[in-house]
């Protein structure tokens, strides 16, 4: 939902990032105001995954230039776990297996160490359960998943609902879903779709990178970007994904590319 | 391949080998100058005396001390065990169990009446000393078990033997079920020497008993010292017994602890041994399953940090048909500790339709952390089901980093991630407090 007037969620200006020494990130831009869904789409390699990394603040990945700003104030220098806390959350690609940890715990540790950074108490165990318990209808997810260890044996589409679980709970201002569609079969997509319209409203704004149109039939998007060679290229609306769709990525590259080149 | 050893280190080694010698045997009269007149057993002295002088202080030319020197006990002129005459119940405090039912207390190896709880058991259910069990009723039926246990050829199982002051003993007859467990506390207590203390304990568990037994070896000191321990555990057939070793001895201390486990026919046996502490440890843990269709499981957790040594030799006889062995072990290893694991099988001929599976785990939290493992399976029956595995990582940045990315901060990233090594040893703990009281141990670790 765009609204001119809303607030600037997220400002990305000129963003260069290296892994290794290698530089991936050549200077993105990118502006994302409360209510909207962008959707970030291109092929392998060409960023994308790279750039939700960053912008969650994964050591391996460094920033070398340019600025991210999140609600008007600089990130660049805060850890993973500030970021989280003041409200960025990144659905995982591949969401890591946690043995031993249930996810009634993991999940009750998350909850209240983003209560803490607000300077709030700590919720005990039994409200908590009930809380929980709400949350789990989003993603239609059965109450037994809680006291399993963390994505340990779940399977493709079970470990991207209990992304959004996660989402649901921590109610981020921005979340980037970082190829939360890939791999699911199509109920799960309809279900992780489902609770993603379900959590966006016009205080947040989630960020969406895929390189399937699929996903934007579910989740519509305000904007599309297409990313190639660490930089966005072109932004567009929906109609840009099913052209994408129906071109491939060859033309809209090629048309971009003598702008990219200077 | 010829190895060509320097002429000088040929010629020294008679000398390290004469002094490690006299060392044993001055281990052995100090370890003997207090045996009471009472617990005499001359017998049984005499023939451990001897299997102790047919060997040699170990050194890492030993197969079996290979990774485990023991040499910095050369250092140490140990003295023997005295007991001081006052201690007060505050020494008790860390270790009070509110679960157990009974508890009996050996402060350096003897009996403290004072600090031990023991009248509120079942009828027919007994725990005290040896000294004072002895000559009563029960007498014959523990000096026919004492220091029968497979293993005693071991040479600090025969210092035990030779030198013990005392035993505590746990006695649960046929058909008896205790519900609530029963502890056995070693305190180790410092006085101005160092000293060595030889504690012994006897659990005897019936035909068709069941009883929880939970040991904890504790000081509160980081003095020298040396406790040379030695359990025998009795599980009759069909009896069920649910043990946990807890070892968390002072920074000073070299621990050396024998669990020796006979298992009868159709027996269950469950041992959850935890080793937290001493500077120096051995366990040496054996399992001897004496009929068939016996069940055997033992889940290990050793957490150790700065220059720890931590050494687990276990070795599970599996002497009939149809028997069990489960075996997990976990070691998160941190700073410059050292950990061990040696884990045996033994599976002879006449042990067929077995089913044994063994797992040694390593979690080293630092570059420096060092673990040696080694699984031996010594399988001769030809229908048996055994599996055996182990494994050395470390914490997994991207773990860490999915942690952090749900607002979780470093710091207590690492610390869920060591629970959630530890858990699947610690769940298996069915006491509450002794839970947390881990929980809480493992989880501060890692800072």
């Amino acid at each position: 939902m765009i609204n001119e007037n809303s607030e600037v969620i997220l400002s990305v200006r000129d963003l260069h990032a290296t892994v290794d020494g290698t530089e991936i990130l050549k200077g993105v831009n990118l502006e994302v105001k409360a209510g909207e869904i962008h959707a970030i789409m291109g092929l392998n390699g060409s960023g994308k995954s790279t750039f939700s990394k960053v912008l969650a603040g994964h050591p391996d990945y460094e920033m070398t230039g340019g600025e991210i700003k999140f609600k008007g104030a600089d990130i660049a220098e805060l850890e993973p776990h500030e970021r989280a806390t003041a409200g960025i959350f990144l659905a995982f690609q591949y969401p890591l297996e946690i043995p031993g940890v249930s996810n009634r715990d993991f999940l009750r540790v998350a909850f209240n160490a983003h209560r803490k950074s607000q300077g709030e108490e700590e919720m005990d165990v039994f409200d908590f359960d009930d809380l929980i318990e709400e949350k789990l209808d989003v993603v239609k997810m059965d109450a037994a998943f809680l006291d399993r260890s963390v994505n340990e044996g779940f399977s493709g589409g079970e470990k991207k609902r209990n992304e959004i679980l996660q989402m649901a709970l921590l109610e981020p201002t921005l979340s980037i879903l970082d190829e939360t569609d890939s791999g699911l079969d199509i109920d799960a997509l309809k279900t992780v779709a489902g609770g993603v319209n379900q959590l966006a409203n016009p205080g947040n704004a989630v960020v969406m990178i895929t390189h399937y149109q699929r996903l934007l039939n579910y989740i519509v998007p305000d904007y599309v970007h297409v990313m190639a060679d660490g930089r966005i290229i072109t932004t567009g609306g929906k109609e840009l994904a099913e052209r994408l769709e129906s071109e491939g990525y060859e033309d809209i590259m090629a048309e971009h590319k003598a702008e990219v080149a200077v | 391949m010829a190895i060509q050893v320097p002429n000088s280190e040929t010629a020294t080694q008679p000398t390290k080998r004469e002094q490690r010698e006299a060392y044993l045997k001055s281990l052995l009269s100090t370890a003997q100058a207090n045996v009471p007149d009472t617990l005499a057993f001359a017998d049984l002295r005499a023939k451990a005396e001897a299997i102790v002088n047919e060997h040699t202080f170990p050194s890492n030319r030993d197969e079996d001390w290979r990774f485990t020197d023991l040499s910095p006990m050369l250092a140490v002129p140990f003295q023997a065990a005295e007991s001081p005459a006052e201690i007060d119940m505050g020494a008790l405090g860390p270790v009070q169990m509110p679960e157990a039912i009974a508890r009996i207390v050996l402060v350096n190896g003897q009996y403290n009446a004072t600090l031990s709880d023991v009248d509120k058991l079942p009828t027919g259910v007994v725990v005290g000393s040896l000294a004072s069990l002895k000559d009563g009723a029960l007498g014959e039926t523990l000096t026919a078990r004492l220091a029968t246990s497979n293993g005693g050829h071991e040479v600090f199982t025969a210092l035990n033997t030779a030198g013990f002051q005392d035993a505590a003993v746990v006695y649960v007859p046929r058909n008896q079920v205790v519900e609530q467990p029963i502890q056995v506390v070693y305190l180790s207590v410092a006085r101005g020497e160092p000293i060595i203390a030889s504690p012994r304990c006897l659990v005897i568990a019936e035909s068709g008993s069941a009883v929880t037994v939970v040991e904890d070896f504790f000081g509160a000191h980081d003095r020298d010292h040396c406790n040379n321990s030695v359990t025998e555990v009795w599980a009759d057939d069909n009896a069920q017994v649910t043990h946990v070793r807890l070892q968390r001895e002072g920074a000073g201390t070299f621990h050396i602890g024998k669990t020796a486990i006979t298992q009868g026919r159709d027996s269950r046996y469950t041992m959850i041994p935890v080793t937290l502490g001493a500077r120096l440890s051995r366990h040496n843990l054996e399992v001897y399953q004496n009929g068939p269709q016996t069940d055997t499981n033992l889940y290990g957790l050793t957490a150790i940090a700065q220059s720890q040594l931590a050494d687990t030799h276990s070795l599970i006889a599996m002497n009939h048909p149809h028997g069990t062995a489960d075996q997990l072990h976990k070691a998160i290893i941190d700073d410059s500790a050292h950990a061990v694991f040696n884990g045996r099988v033994w599976v002879p001929r006449d042990a067929q339709l077995t089913n044994a599976s063994q797992l040694n785990r390593n979690l080293l939290l630092s570059g420096k952390a060092r673990v040696d493992t080694k699984p031996e399976l010594d399988i001769v029956a030809d229908n048996v089901k055994c599996a055996h595995g182990a494994t050395v990582s470390q914490l997994d940045a991207n773990e860490v980093f999915y942690l952090q990315s749900r607002g979780i901060d470093a710091e207590a990233a690492q610390r869920l991630l060591i629970y959630g090594f530890a858990m699947d040893v610690v769940d298996r703990i069915p006491i509450p407090s002794l839970k947390q009281l881990l929980t809480d141990t493992v989880t501060q670790r890692s800072s």
